[in-house]
């Protein structure tokens, strides 16, 4: 690749270029022998790479870590525990969505941020799609690699679908109730018999 | 009942233009079909054989008048003049228009009602006992806590793209009318030794293609920690639930694959993280969603025996029998209506009843109705001294059928005749049994029983729990009928078993008679179908029913033997 085609991905709330590049494991066709994350060399530049290579590659890919140019992938159906002790190391983290319609990676965006404490960039690649942003905000990512074949313009409006929401994420760790002085109901303050608090 | 807020108006809003927009989206082709289906399943849209089908939720079956009449405004306005009510208390439009979908939306959103959640791979609408608040028999009235699920559990960002359906139940009384075991979660609000409240907590109950009953997780929950264990358990099966294959991605396989044990352990880890955080119930929160949950204006009045005052009226002492249930109020009762009427498909309700229904509800139950899981309809206040006078304009609507917990009470799904997925036809089979069995002294004789019947193992007619369970099935592209028996739901709940190989539509009838005949020559005084299949087991049932050849002549054979 001679000229870097740079992408465009949404990070908060703005469209912005992206120089990234997502390096994947290719499948292996008609019985080849499955492509070894341990062998697999990460070509020059800036490449998020799966956990597995990252898992065997640390210490060789050190320095480009340190220098900013390696973040990480987690595959739906990988625990992001197994980065705990990398967090430092690493530039960004990415959770794969192989299909819109596979939720774990919001409970790994949950868990990255809420228990692992990762504050920086939490990337949403894959089928990553408007109607599922405003979820995947909330529960931590704050970039999002859209679907290149749609409009990433018509995308970023996904992401204020709603003003308010009842219960606490990692967005608003307050739910609704204790937020705001909510109407109180209809035969207010008559007694609590037969509710039990 | 809950009322909105601002807060419950602006997000049910909100939610009315997103899903415009995705509707023209779809419509404009920027949205591929397979793309807005899960959109369209989580607002309740289904594409059926021959229209779309929208589900609206009635949340834990709990209805005000003016919500009913909108369902009636609604069947007139969008579809054929009727509705369906739901083995999940909810209610269904068969013929719906896929542009007209966003104002009907817009019209439910004006009575506080929407149609979030109520299918797609999430949190569903939570079910309870349609007698909350005046059954005899209750502890606790689990109306406030379904309602605080009802608010977490939407639109909650995490959970909506789970493995599969997520269903939760919850009861305070001491019978489970709700049918706890067979729920993903199913819950019981209880007292501990001191005094305090909390809940049961079950999971990995479910119907479908492997019945299991669910498994206590946690004997005793306090209530403050509803939310944040519920979402543990969540967050628990959100990461593990099987996503290879659609019949094994209920939670309940979960729990199979790992055990009670370890799954208990995962969901307490997940716990510890979360519990007395942010979520944990406040006294103030539940104060302020019980406030809307208090007893209506009751008069001071004592009990009477409406029966013997009307004594020598054995249609009106039949109806009483079984179509009236007890109150904790004196002087009140709780008023089943019928929607079982012989040659109406169950759960079946007209524009013109609904309206009728809203109008009895203003008239004699504080503008309140409920929907019951087994798909009736309750006036859940009514004076006793008014029973009669109720009675006789009901029965002029066909709402005063004398069979409640009855043969011709069915549990029955729309089937083959609507439903996509259906291997085959269920609601002829309904039909065809009752009006075999129309007798209704026959049908007292044979007493309680919950015949229930579903079109395919998705069980949305429950087969499984019923005392006879009929389930379609497919051989070799024509329609047949596998039958079980002994299922119970409830305290006692139970899977039903097969008794043997399937039969055909025009055979069923007269199976459910020689499956009757069997119990009344081998019945206990006093003992209940269910109990008597469950104490022979399948033997002498099977035996019985497939001694001799059972003639294709459906509901022409025999109707006056058994009466």
């Amino acid at each position: 690749m001679s000229e870097a085609v740079k992408n465009l991905i949404i990070k908060g709330h703005e469209i912005v270029e992206d120089d990234w590049l997502v390096l994947r494991l290719a499948e292996p066709v008609d019985g080849a022998p499955k492509h070894d994350p341990a062998t697999v060399a990460v070509p020059e530049g800036k490449f998020i790479v799966p956990l597995s290579l990252w898992l065997v590659q640390r210490e060789l890919l050190a320095a480009r870590a340190a220098a900013g140019e390696i973040g990480v992938w987690i595959a739906s159906d990988e625990r992001p525990e197994a980065l705990k002790d990398d967090l430092s190391k690493i530039a960004l983290i990415a959770v794969d969505f192989p299909k819109f319609t596979d939720g774990r990676g919001y409970s790994i965006a949950y868990n990255l941020r809420t228990r692992l404490g990762w504050t920086g960039e939490l990337r949403a690649i894959g089928d990553v799609l408007r109607d599922q942003l405003f979820s995947m905000r909330r529960v931590g990512f704050n970039a999002y690699a859209t679907r290149p074949d749609r409009s990433i313009h018509d995308a970023l409006k996904g992401l204020s679908d709603f003003s308010e929401t009842y219960q606490a994420s990692v967005d608003q760790k307050v739910p609704l109730f204790r937020r705001h002085a909510r109407n109180v109901g209809v035969g207010a303050g008559t007694n609590n018999d037969g509710f039990g608090i | 009942m809950y009322q909105y807020d601002q807060y419950d108006h602006l997000i049910v809003r909100e939610r009315i233009a997103q899903y415009r927009d995705q509707v023209r989206r779809r419509l404009s082709d920027e949205l591929t079909e397979a793309e807005f289906l899960p959109l369209r399943l989580q607002n309740g849209l289904y594409m059926q054989r021959h229209a779309y089908m929208l589900r609206i939720a009635v949340p834990y079956g709990l209805l005000a008048s003016k919500q009913m009449r909108m369902f009636a405004q609604i069947a007139r306005k969008y579809d054929r003049g009727y509705g369906h009510f739901t083995t999940r208390q909810n209610i269904q439009f068969n013929w719906i228009e896929l542009e007209q979908t966003p104002d009907i939306l817009a019209d439910l959103a004006s009575v506080e009602m929407h149609a979030i959640q109520t299918s797609g791979n999430c949190i569903r609408n939570t079910t309870s006992d349609p007698f909350a608040g005046v059954a005899a028999d209750e502890i606790i009235d689990p109306r406030p806590y379904a309602e605080v699920l009802r608010q977490w559990s939407t639109f909650h960002p995490e959970f909506i793209a789970l493995p599969r359906k997520f269903k939760v139940a919850i009861n305070g009384a001491v019978e489970d009318r709700a049918a706890i075991a067979v729920h993903d979660i199913g819950l019981t609000v209880v007292r501990n030794d001191a005094g305090e409240i909390g809940f049961k907590f079950m999971a990995g109950g479910g119907m479908g293609r492997t019945p299991i009953l669910g498994s206590v997780i946690r004997d005793f929950l306090p209530w403050q920690h509803l939310l944040t264990y519920t979402e543990a358990v969540m967050r628990v099966y959100n990461q593990y639930g099987r996503r290879d294959n659609k019949y094994k991605a209920r939670i309940k396989i979960l729990l199979k694959a790992i055990g009670v044990e370890e799954f208990t352990r995962q969901v307490e880890a997940e716990w510890a993280d979360l519990k007395d955080g942010p979520e944990t119930l406040t006294v103030e929160e539940m104060q302020r969603v019980i406030d809307y949950f208090q007893p209506p204006a009751y008069k001071q009045l004592d009990d009477s025996d409406v029966v013997a005052a009307h004594a020598g009226n054995k249609a009106f002492a039949n109806w009483v029998n079984r179509n009236v249930k007890p109150h904790k109020q004196p002087g009140y009762a709780a008023v089943v209506l019928s929607l079982k009427k012989t040659g109406v498909p169950p759960g079946d309700a007209t524009a013109e009843q609904m309206d009728f229904m809203a109008d009895l509800a203003d008239r004699y139950s504080f503008g309140e109705l409920r929907v019951t899981h087994e798909q009736n309809i309750i006036l859940a206040d009514v004076e006793q001294s008014q029973l009669y006078t109720l009675w006789e304009q009901i029965k002029a609507k066909g709402l005063a059928t004398p069979n409640i917990g009855l043969l011709t009470d069915m549990i029955c799904c729309p089937g083959g005749d609507f439903c996509s997925l259906a291997n085959a036809k269920s609601l002829p089979i309904a039909a065809a049994i009752a009006e075999r069995f129309d007798n209704i002294d026959f049908q007292h004789d044979i007493g309680e029983i919950e015949l229930n019947i579903s079109g395919c193992i998705n069980a949305c007619g429950h087969h499984h729990v019923g005392s006879i369970g009929v389930l379609g099935v497919d051989k070799d592209g024509s329609e047949w009928y596998q039958v079980s028996i002994g299922g119970a739901q409830g305290n006692n709940a139970a899977i039903g078993k097969i008794i043997g190989p399937s039969f055909s539509a025009l055979q069923m009838p007269e199976v459910i008679g020689r499956l009757l005949q069997v119990y009344v020559r081998d019945r206990y005084e006093g003992e209940s179908f269910a109990d008597c299949a469950q104490r022979l087991g399948v033997a002498p049932f099977k035996e019985f029913v497939y001694a001799t050849p059972i003639v294709e002549a459906g509901r022409l054979v025999g109707e006056d033997e058994y009466v």
